[in-house]
């Protein structure tokens, strides 16, 4: 037993620091999450100032910043969204699944890794933060143009991909071999299709259950249903994760409004709490040695990432700037890539590298994503544009300054 | 006089409306899931991007389309429709031929007998909401109703020169 003193002058501490560090990214308009993250890698196993009495605080606090971010991403779709969004979508997301989800695991092969660590690092690179996405793009006044719709059913398709992937991994991280994968991906298969149908059918039962009139028992009710139900799924060896996801989809209409309200503020604290026990259990004298490797990663995947966005909005019509809009703005990698790294490192059967190797991709591509999507805004790339466009046809372009 | 409004839904946002206007520009109306609103113009050298996004709270948005006209009124009554299960808008033409022509909102009793209300008039391009009972109806005014269906239908059918005690 650790002193509680000490736990509440450690976690208070934390909190106070990252506090400072979120107002301080918001000046300068970055996303907290890297600046979390390095929090993490100083307090952590070999950084400066290691903690101690709080660790398993922040262990616990994690798991929950994991439930609430999926639980909060499946209240922000409705069932229909997602399954309406799905016929038209899905050639766009499968490009998007080929072109980097396999640089991912290509990667880890090289480096000499097995192939857990490539099926793990295959996710992390495949998926885009729609968070740090969406930020990005009500920042730059982009939710009217017209290729927003193409990132974000791109973004969909990624969400409801990671309902199967991650119960796979968690599957195969528990040591299950490939069989135990497949049985975890059909019973996922099954629940994921099961939920959606109930949602759609008799969603507004489960919704009118819980009443959006009073705020506290709301928030109970609906934190202890995503609780339960993520508990119960880590139980049956799907990822508790996947869980929350569901019930996030299964709640709709002015009671999932409202409790996007409430868990608001709880999701922003424990999921910073999880991007720092990340840190904390990443070993910061690990990074050196990955700091290449993830560079590397890092571009092969940006220009992946954007070729994915070009293409996705060339199919369906979009013109030249608007590909580039779409492809450089689906760049970011934020809190899903440390998810799906979190659970490999959990289950500590993994690459001891790889969640150094993680942290330090995220941190490259959070901070560059933002900064790369405004690159369709400046007069110097859009003159580019309209140069290639010319070279592209022999006609004379007239151009408007 | 029909003007095509193209929608596309923004997964975990919300829904886009934009139309082209006869002057070539493209506009349209960003509607998020908490009721705010962005006004949205295009480019006209880029139709796909926008150059500028004016975030609008419901009030104000009110305010423009009093000016503009009635669409947004007719909008959020349509939302109503996904938010309470049941609940139908319908706008309803007084024909000539009504026994409610030049007679008083009042008289037809409408929520007293079919509990559906009547929260708006449009005439000739404008809107009355909340008509008051002493309201004269006019040939060719359109009615805003909102109700449960049967509501509706009874509404519809006192107001159409069916009504028995017209």
């Amino acid at each position: 037993m650790h002193d509680s003193t000490t736990l509440l002058v450690e976690v208070g501490a934390l909190l106070l620091l990252l506090g400072v560090l979120g107002r301080l990214s918001r000046r300068v308009g970055l996303s907290p999450i890297p600046l979390y993250l390095l929090a993490g890698l100083a307090f952590g196993h070999g950084g400066l100032l290691p903690l101690a009495a709080s660790e398993e605080f922040f262990a616990v606090g994690a798991e929950i910043g994991v439930i609430l971010l999926l639980v909060m991403l499946g209240l922000e779709y409705s069932a229909n969204e997602l399954v309406g969004n799905l016929r038209s979508a899905a050639p766009a997301g499968l490009i998007d699944g080929v072109f980097n989800a396999l640089p991912g695991a290509a990667f880890a092969l090289l480096l000499g890794w097995d192939w857990v660590a490539a099926l793990v690092l295959g996710g992390i690179t495949w998926v885009s933060s729609s968070g740090v996405i969406a930020k990005v793009l009500a920042d730059l006044g982009r939710l009217g143009n017209r290729e927003t719709p193409v990132i974000l059913s791109v973004l969909v398709i990624e969400d409801l991909a990671m309902a199967l992937y991650l119960p796979l991994v968690t599957a195969v991280l528990a040591g299950t071999g490939l069989l135990g994968g497949g049985i975890a991906l059909a019973v996922a298969v099954g629940t994921v299709l099961l939920v959606l149908v109930v949602a759609i059918r008799y969603g507004h039962l489960i919704s009118s259950a819980l009443s959006a009139k009073d705020p506290e028992a709301l928030l109970l009710g609906v934190l202890g249903l995503t609780l339960l139900i993520a508990g119960l799924a880590a139980k049956l060896q799907v990822s508790a994760a996947v869980g929350a996801f569901l019930v996030g989809i299964a709640l709709s209409g002015p009671v999932a409004h409202h409790a996007t309200e409430l868990l608001s503020p709880l999701r922003d604290l424990f999921a910073a709490v999880f991007f720092v026990f990340f840190g904390l259990v990443t070993d910061p004298r690990d990074i050196p040695p990955v700091l290449l490797p993830a560079l590397a990663l890092a571009v092969v995947t940006m220009a992946t990432k954007t070729l994915t966005g070009y293409l996705a909005a060339r199919r369906v019509g979009i013109a030249e700037p608007g590909r580039w809009r779409a492809g450089l703005a689906l760049v970011p990698r934020g809190e899903f890539s440390i998810v799906i790294a979190g659970l490999a490192v959990a289950a500590g059967s993994v690459e001891p590298r790889l969640a150094a190797l993680a942290a330090t991709y995220v941190l490259i591509t959070v901070v560059t994503g933002p900064i790369l999507a405004r690159l369709p805004d400046f007069p110097w790339f859009k003159r580019w544009l309209r140069s290639r466009a010319a070279a592209q046809r022999p006609a004379p372009v007239p151009i408007h300054d | 006089m029909r003007v095509r409004v193209e929608q596309t839904a923004l997964p975990g946002i919300g829904v886009r409306h934009d139309l082209v206007t006869e002057s070539g520009r493209r506009l349209g109306v960003v509607s998020h899931r908490n009721g705010r609103r962005d006004l949205v113009l295009y480019d006209p050298d880029d139709p796909d991007a926008c150059q500028a996004d004016i975030p609008l709270t419901d009030d104000e948005a009110e305010a423009l389309a009093d000016i503009l006209g009635a669409s947004l009124m007719l909008g959020q009554l349509s939302g109503l429709r996904e938010q309470a299960a049941g609940l139908l808008t319908e706008q309803i033409a007084i024909t000539a031929g009504s026994p409610y022509v030049n007679r008083k909102l009042g008289d037809t009793k409408a929520r007293t007998r079919t509990s559906a209300s009547i929260v708006a008039v449009l005439r000739e391009g404008e809107v009355i909401v909340s008509p008051l009972p002493s309201f004269r109806f006019a040939a060719g005014d359109v009615v805003v109703v909102v109700g449960t269906r049967r509501g509706l239908d009874g509404v519809s059918a006192i107001l159409a020169d069916s009504d028995p005690d017209g």
